[in-house]
């Protein structure tokens, strides 16, 4: 279970403090999907941060019983000097898992055959992104987060994601973070609106898309 | 990570962190060494240069003959405490940014980078002092050192200044954008003050009394008086040392948690 009590995000900006969360309470069981819509600006990328805990909340506790991953396919965990190799190592090494275990799923679920061995600073953005994924299905985590809709590589790559991560991973719990309506109905079993910060609850996607909309057609 | 739990909590967090400092360890010395030519050797023996490159500089300049004892001997001691206490702030100062990818897995702290970083420069100086010992030993050019544990000690607290220094201008270097700026200055400011090269009792009392309010100096002497004990008549105060690393290494992680709180990914 993951649980967000009255949590608050503020950053120092120049002429201030800005508030991004504004008293977010959320809990999410073992296994369940949840879908989190929001506009541009709306705080879904820090939600996300902080659920996964790399950034800290400014007032509010988040507790934790899972094991959560980082945003999925995101390229950012890398380190460009390294060789895709060394990446893996260090990934493995941090969540304790044991490389050799693991290095013949990435090589042939990344297919970047001897870009491996090459520093990940040369990769294309697919590459990476490849690199990205395969990497977060070779760490065993009860909670996936996903920013934004995962569209990697072609339409056989995609394919291989979806099996692992929807039907291999049917299990465990999901956190969906898009716009796209369609996606969200696919694969979660409720939605929340996060709106300025604020995040509202609905028992079905239905509703909340409703209201999501409803604030996208409003005033800016 | 908080699962499987375990059922002593602490363990599994000290476990956990282990991992991620040993992760963070020789991730550095791949980035910083790579695989070229010696690849990690360059941990010690770039250390190991500087020394040598000293010794034979204080040496050609007839520092030697303003007292009797061995050059070599007094430059190894003193150029290798520098360079413990020394290097470990240059490495901790700035050393967020570059790694900040490495942030977004949530193990990886503020803290586990400085203590990876300070560990590796411990390990690198440590090495080099020792090798370099055993060779000038071995070869004959200086006499082994009087007494080994105190040697020991004076090695470890001027490791502990150092690696309680380094994470407090790291953390402190977050924050302001100054330090870094007035460290590089004041670090090469303070290694003709350190005491590697000069005897503390060789100097006027006032000039004493003033440089031994430098914790390193207290160091040094105690390096110096491990090693060359009754030719020498050293300054220095442990529990000093010991005070000065504590109130350090105390802001330090009081720092450190303000700024890992507040810190910000790209």
């Amino acid at each position: 279970m993951i649980d967000l009590q009255d949590v608050h995000k503020s950053y120092h900006i120049r002429d201030g403090m800005i508030e991004i969360l504004k008293g977010i309470n959320l809990s999410i069981d073992r296994g369940e999907k949840l879908g989190i819509l929001g506009g541009n600006g709306a705080g879904k990328s820090t939600l996300i941060r902080l659920i996964s805990g790399i950034e800290q909340p400014t007032a509010g506790t988040i507790e934790r019983d899972m094991r959560i991953s980082w945003p999925l396919a995101f390229t950012g965990a890398f380190q460009g000097a390294l060789t895709g190799l060394d990446n893996i190592r260090f990934i493995c090494r941090i969540y304790g898992v044991d490389h050799h275990n693991v290095l013949d799923f990435v090589k042939d679920f990344s297919q970047l055959g001897r870009f491996l061995r090459e520093p990940v600073k040369i990769y294309s953005s697919g590459m990476r992104a490849r690199l990205a994924f395969a990497v977060s299905m070779m760490i065993d985590f009860d909670c996936y987060l996903i920013d934004e809709v995962v569209a990697v590589g072609d339409a056989r790559f995609q394919a291989r994601c979806q099996e692992e991560l929807f039907v291999k991973r049917a299990d465990r719990a999901l956190i969906i973070v898009s716009h796209d309506a369609h996606y969200l109905r696919l694969h979660c079993k409720r939605a929340c609106v996060l709106d300025r910060g604020v995040l509202h609850h609905f028992e079905t996607i239905g509703e909340a898309l409703q209201f999501h909309e409803a604030i996208m057609a409003g005033p800016v | 990570m908080t699962t499987p739990k375990s059922a002593f909590p602490l363990m599994e967090s000290l476990r956990i962190q282990w991992n991620v400092i040993i992760a963070l360890l020789l991730r550095e010395i791949l980035t910083r060494y790579g695989r070229h030519n010696i690849g990690f050797l360059w941990l010690f023996v770039e250390p190991m240069l500087f020394t040598l490159g000293v010794t034979a500089l204080w040496t050609i300049s007839g520092l030697h003959r303003s007292s009797d004892l061995p050059i070599t001997a007094f430059a190894l001691t003193g150029y290798s405490a520098v360079l413990l206490w020394r290097n470990m702030p240059t490495r901790c100062v700035g050393a967020i940014e570059p790694n900040s990818s490495l942030m977004y897995h949530r193990n990886v702290r503020i803290i586990d980078i400085f203590i990876s970083r300070v560990m590796l420069e411990a390990i690198g100086a440590t090495i080099s002092f020792t090798l370099l010992g055993i060779v000038f030993i071995m070869l004959g050019m200086i006499a082994p050192p009087e007494d080994f544990l105190k040697l020991i000690e004076g090695w470890l607290l001027t490791a502990w200044f150092g690696a309680s220094l380094a994470m407090l201008l790291g953390a402190w270097a977050e924050e302001s954008e100054i330090v870094e700026k007035l460290w590089h200055p004041a670090a090469y400011l303070l290694f003709p003050l350190s005491g590697a090269a000069y005897l503390v009792d060789a100097t006027p009392k006032a000039f004493q009394n003033a440089v031994l309010w430098l914790p390193m100096v207290h160091g040094t002497e105690m390096i110096r008086d491990g090693y060359f004990g009754t030719k020498i008549n050293a300054h220095y105060s442990a529990s000093y040392m010991i005070v000065v690393s504590m109130i350090l290494t105390l802001g330090a992680l009081a720092l450190e948690r303000k700024v890992s709180r507040e810190h910000v990914l790209e």
